[in-house]
């Protein structure tokens, strides 16, 4: 019988007074008057309120020239073309897949926007058709990229490259979208043996360094080998590791989840998941990310 | 109630306010990391949690889409607990769904819901423990989680009650003052630009006394304004400066 662990309440700590103060940002809640001057263009997160421009969510104000936006601290993902998501299949219909993306609307991908086993050049038929549900089927993950954003902010997904594709084994990480970091690419094999594809939606897929890679991606086989034990422990202390940076409100990327995941060697993986060990650990991250900036 | 006094000579009342004075009111933002929005309020003993998801594609029936706006879908729930006596209550209670309806209404006319056409808002309030004030609790609440989730608001809603006790207008009445069966009024309003979002009254009051209950219960929402402001404020500090960039 394992000893039990009981923590006491203790008062939260308030990491800000430990970091430099240097926020300059003009900060604004609903409702505050972002400016009377009427030559601003209103963007993202504010309104017209009887010739004022007024903040609609709270959130750093950004200015573009003469355009004024609110970026709010945490929203739905809002999608932009090129982007890459990961997202889950909830419905099959003709000609198309309803994916949810964390989007204020489920995303579709086309039949047509897909590469079918066969070759790329191949008409679509009806027997495709009726054969959907063999490619994808409801509570399928998939990685996609973004081909298109319609005017309701609906998105339009393809799969059009040997990297995109169905998900086989692995761990799903859903966060804030507004903590991943847009980078040249979402895909990363990290030095510690495991992959992860930082999807722009906020899903975060982490699962085992495919051993050969051509093959492997864009096909509907799911590779359903037991994975080993070494591997299933990165991967978990990847997600826990992940999820400590997420509590600290520290952005995702292959940098920081690697530095973290080096800091988190000393304790055991479940242990990643207690307040103080996350505390820990991400402030060392900080640290060595401070130092790496010089 | 014979023999309770609510409003002493000195111009106490029972839990030792002022007439015109709120509980305590303590709040956090984010308090659930699986919602999109989530926050919990204390005002005085009345404990409120709201969580907030969406906007969402239409869950349910899709026919009920609104093709230029998106749907408020509300709920509001009392845990078994939160009274004296333990009760357990079940859906579609009739207490329950009149504010459920309530709350609907409040939050359309917040939300800027013609952002988001053909989708869904859900906001879920639960009282945990009811000791007067539970509308304005949950309304107070629901605007802290909607700001937490990033869903664009004309303003701040800010509740509060007041009642009318032997000539005095009374703000934020709790349990023993609301049982006392005098008249009571929920006001909602925008603060920033003093529009009513709703109103509320039980029992009669007299014409004439009816604009200084109003006046007592705009003030009062206008201080729960002031400190729901400073816990936002002080939540996108924490979380800008931990952002960094």
């Amino acid at each position: 019988m394992a000893a039990i662990e009981i923590r006491l309440p203790v008062a939260r700590k308030l990491v800000v007074q430990s970091l430099a103060q240097g926020s300059d940002k003009h900060l604004v809640a609903p409702g505050d008057t972002i400016t009377t001057d009427t030559g601003y263009m209103r963007g993202h997160g504010t309104y017209m309120g009887d010739e004022k421009l007024v903040a609609s969510v709270a959130g750093a104000v950004e200015r573009v020239n003469k355009l004024i936006c609110v970026k709010a601290l945490k929203t739905r993902y809002n999608g932009e073309v090129g982007d890459i998501v990961v997202g889950r299949v909830t419905e099959v219909q003709q000609k198309r897949w309803k994916v949810e993306t964390n989007a204020r609307l489920d995303s579709v991908l086309l039949l047509s926007s897909m590469n079918l086993p066969g070759g790329e050049l191949r008409r679509r038929s009806a027997e495709d058709e009726l054969a959907m549900r063999d490619y994808l089927q409801e509570g399928d993950l998939i990685s996609a990229e973004v081909q298109a954003v319609f005017s309701d902010g609906a998105v339009s997904l393809h799969t059009r490259s040997l990297k995109y594709g169905k998900l086989g084994q692995g761990v799903l990480v859903q966060v804030s979208p507004s903590l991943v970091k847009r980078q040249k690419t979402h895909f990363h094999d990290l030095p510690c043996g495991a992959s992860v594809i930082l999807g722009n939606n906020g899903f975060i897929w982490i699962y085992p360094t495919p051993e050969q890679k051509d093959e492997e991606a864009g096909g509907f086989v799911t590779n359903l080998e037991p994975v080993s034990l070494h591997d299933r422990e990165v991967i978990s202390r990847l997600r826990n590791c992940i999820l400590a940076l997420v509590a600290q409100k520290l952005m995702l990327y292959d940098t920081s989840i690697v530095y973290c995941y080096e800091a988190s060697l000393p304790h055991q993986i479940k242990d990643v998941l207690k307040p103080e060990v996350m505390q820990e650990i991400v402030l060392e991250t900080r640290q060595r990310l401070l130092e790496l900036e010089g | 109630m014979a023999g309770l006094e609510l409003l002493s000579d000195e111009g106490y009342r029972v839990d030792g306010r002022r007439a015109g004075e709120l509980r305590k009111v303590r709040a956090r933002m984010g308090v659930f990391a699986q919602a999109d929005g989530s926050a919990y309020i204390e005002q005085g003993n009345t404990k409120a949690l709201a969580v907030v998801y969406g906007p969402h594609e239409m869950r349910g029936s899709r026919s009920k889409a609104l093709h230029d706006r998106a749907l408020v879908n509300c709920q509001y729930s009392m845990a078994t607990f939160s009274t004296g006596e333990r009760k357990r209550r079940p859906h579609g209670d009739r207490k329950s769904s009149e504010m459920t309806l309530h709350l609907k209404q409040t939050f359309e006319a917040a939300i800027l819901t013609q952002l988001y056409p053909r989708s869904q808002i859900d906001i879920y309030v639960q009282i945990l423990q009811a000791d007067g004030g539970n509308y304005c609790a949950c309304v107070n609440a629901a605007t802290l989680a909607t700001i937490d989730a990033g869903i664009p608001m004309r303003d701040y809603v800010c509740a509060s009650s007041a009642g009318f006790i032997e000539d005095t207008p009374l703000a934020d009445l709790n349990y023993v003052e609301e049982a006392a069966g005098g008249p009571q009024v929920a006001l909602a309003l925008l603060p920033k630009s003093d529009q009513i979002a709703l109103l509320e009254m039980n029992s009669r009051l007299h014409e004439d006394h009816l604009e200084q209950v109003i006046e007592a219960a705009s003030k009062a929402c206008k201080d729960v304004y002031a400190v729901l402001d400073q816990v936002v404020r002080d939540h996108v500090h924490e979380v800008t400066t931990l952002l960094g960039e």
